[in-house]
């Protein structure tokens, strides 16, 4: 097992290009020893092109890979101790499944007698074990990533186990169940995983910590409630979060901020912080799941007109227009359905303040 | 279930039906036609059963012909299958060389069979011919003209030149077909170079081999022109294929009937051998 650093990591596949694209913007970031983290990013976000630096598939254009502080930019996918699962399975359709995982161990030199005992307690893991005689080809899809998947399990010298969306091809019933086994698995061996993925609930069940990626850059590092409650960047706001976080451009104002004619009260820190900045890319940040919808009119909360309520089952999406800006918020179970036009308020305490679409944190903790 | 029942569908197969029928099935009944008589001019025509057929299957030079053909094709196969693979798996994946061997790939292919057979003609010949000439100057006594073994060569080395470019095309355009992930989860796995190609470019190859191996067989099986533009089958009958013998028998001595009861038996062993390949190498999937 080993702690993953990615130092001042940056990649392009095209080095010639002037200037070069970078599928991977420089970035520093390290994966601690044994945690089950996800990627989280939209597709085309450099997901997979990480995953393949920290493999080793790929050489990155500058920075450093460090695995528990040693470089190995140079050593190849074969001697990195490094399992890796593809998007879609790939199994050695002539070999048989028990062969299938027995490979790696094979090609290692290991044992008839550790191969027999550690194929078979993962196929058991699996759920493989009736089809361990089966040839691979004849495989259903499901089974065919279960086998995949199984060879990386199946060796004991892996640092770290990274999955590139393996559960793209899977029914969506057996998703649930297959995400909960690589958990367990996790839990019993506490091997590093990372585990990509484009679709944030299966992040959030499956990793201790998100690094939600955007734009060739890991833009926060956190657990899924932080990245709910502080996201440190608009992106993050926008993407985590169904429906996304609301955002208001706002403008200086001698209160703190302003919208419309509506003033805004800054914390100390965030004074401070906006003092310091010239620029004029202010936005307020508040999710639909904190805007507060009231039935009646009160003096903090603003009328603002309805434009549609969605029914998602268990709870409602209603989508307001305030001053011209479209405003979701979600209403609680029992709240009465408004209709054109309902008062609305921002509690304090959830309103974030982006800079040049960055976090303002509310209190300074760094002084 | 009572489904309405029409049979006017029937009219729909009627087109390829017809198509297959002048195609395939009349030429080929003509032929059985020929092979159970014996023909003396269009009035004079008595039925002899199988007696052609038994004739045929006795006669000693077509025995040697056939066996000679059944080795000629067997080490087309073993050279040009492997030698093909082989030249595809060290071709240049992309680019610019990619692109210029595919091109020196295709150009044998493109020339006709019986140029083919001139080309060899001239290039072996101890004189003026610059193949022939340097193996006699090396101090090798190469005459395909008067070794039978050295004629025998000579159309096998100009088959292979001929068509293991398109083995290695085939191959090539397999190997293309192989997502990139295989390679890396190889990688990944520890695999060796050999096990790459065992356990990944083989299998994926399987089905375009498959017709390469049919294509060749069945194309080698047929050879005509040539051993004829060569040799013209010999020295002696060293390279007289059945092909050769066929036509002899046909248009040479005019003996229709018999050659008639050799056109189906060379016809069915080509199915016969052709099914082989395709179970032998199609059943081992299902398991
Ligand atoms: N082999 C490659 N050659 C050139 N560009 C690539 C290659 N693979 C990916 N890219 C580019 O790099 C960027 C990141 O891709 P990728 O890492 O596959 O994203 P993700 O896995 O998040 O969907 C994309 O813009 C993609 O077009
Ligand atoms: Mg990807």
């Amino acid at each position: 097992m080993a702690e993953i650093h990615l130092k001042s990591l940056a990649h392009s596949y095209d080095t010639s290009a002037n200037p070069p694209e970078y599928a991977i913007r420089q970035m520093d970031h390290i994966w601690h020893d044994g945690g089950a983290f996800a990627l989280l990013g939209p597709s085309g976000c450099g997901k997979s092109t990480l995953l393949n630096i920290i493999s080793g598939l790929l050489k990155p254009s500058e920075g450093d890979v460090l695995f528990d502080g040693v470089r190995v930019n140079e050593i190849p996918p074969q001697d990195r101790n490094i399992a890796q699962v593809f998007q879609f399975p790939v199994v050695y359709d002539t070999m048989s499944v028990f062969d299938n995982l027995a490979f790696p161990l094979r090609n290692m030199g290991t044992g008839a007698a550790k191969i027999n005992s550690k194929v078979t307690e993962i196929a058991e893991i699996l759920e493989l074990t009736d089809v361990l005689s089966k040839k691979a080809a004849n495989l259903t899809a499901d089974e065919k990533q279960k086998v995949s998947m199984g060879r990386g399990l199946v060796r004991d010298d892996v640092s770290a186990i990274l999955f590139d969306e393996p559960l793209t091809v899977i029914d969506p019933q057996l998703k649930w169940k297959l995400r909960r086994k690589l958990k367990q698995i996790h839990e019993k061996f506490k091997t590093t995983m990372v585990y990509v993925t484009h679709d944030q609930l299966e992040a959030s069940t499956f990793a201790d910590k998100i690094a939600l990626m955007y734009g060739g850059q890991v833009v926060q590092f956190g657990t899924p409630r932080e990245l709910f409650e502080q996201p440190n960047h608009t992106f993050v706001g926008y993407f985590i979060g169904s429906p996304g976080m609301n955002f208001l451009e706002v403008k200086r104002c001698k209160e703190g901020v302003c919208f419309d004619n509506i003033a805004f009260p800054l914390s100390d820190a965030e004074k401070k912080a906006l003092q310091h900045s010239t620029s004029n890319n202010l936005k307020l940040g508040i999710r639909p799941e904190f805007v507060h919808v009231w039935d009646k009119p009160n003096s903090q909360a603003h009328e603002a007109s309805v434009e549609f309520v969605e029914d998602l089952g268990t709870y409602k999406i209603v989508t307001l227009t305030l001053a011209g800006v479209s405003i979701k918020a979600r209403l609680q179970e029992d709240q009465k359905v408004p209709h054109k036009s309902t008062f609305i308020s921002f509690p304090e305490q959830w309103l974030m303040l982006y800079i040049d679409e960055f976090l303002v944190e509310k209190e300074n903790n760094h002084e | 279930m009572n489904k309405p029942h029409s049979n006017k569908a029937w009219f729909l197969v009627l087109p390829v039906f017809i198509l297959v029928a002048f195609s395939a099935i009349v030429p080929l009944m003509t032929v059985v036609n020929y092979s159970l008589q014996d023909i003396f001019d269009v009035s004079t025509r008595y039925f002899v059963g199988t007696e052609w057929y038994r004739e045929i299957l006795n006669n000693s030079r077509l025995q040697d012909s056939l066996v000679r053909q059944f080795i000629f094709s067997g080490s087309v196969l073993l050279i040009e299958i492997p030698l093909g693979i082989g030249v595809a798996l060290m071709m240049p994946k992309s680019g610019k060389w990619s692109v210029i061997s595919l091109l020196i790939l295709a150009l044998p292919l493109l020339v006709p069979l019986n140029v083919v057979g001139t080309i060899w003609q001239i290039f072996g010949r101890a004189d003026i011919g610059l193949f022939g000439w340097a193996l006699n100057s090396l101090g090798i006594d190469y005459n395909y003209a008067a070794n039978p073994i050295d004629a025998w060569l000579t159309v096998l080395l100009m088959d292979v030149w001929h068509w293991t470019s398109l083995v290695a095309l085939l191959s090539f355009s397999g190997l293309r077909a192989i997502p990139d992930a295989y390679y890396q989860a190889a990688s990944i796995d520890r695999a060796s170079a050999w096990a790459v190609f065992r356990y990944i470019q083989l299998p994926k190859l399987k089905s375009v081999l498959l017709i390469g191996v049919l294509l060749r067989f069945m194309d080698s099986f047929m050879i005509y022109t040539e051993p004829f533009v060569l040799t013209g089958g010999g020295p002696g009958n060293s390279t007289t294929f059945l092909s050769q013998a066929l036509t002899k028998m046909a248009v040479g001595q005019f003996d229709i009937g018999p050659a008639g009861a050799f056109s189906i038996i060379y016809f069915l062993i080509i199915l016969l051998v052709s099914w082989l390949f395709y179970t032998a190498m199609t059943h081992s999937d299902n398991k």
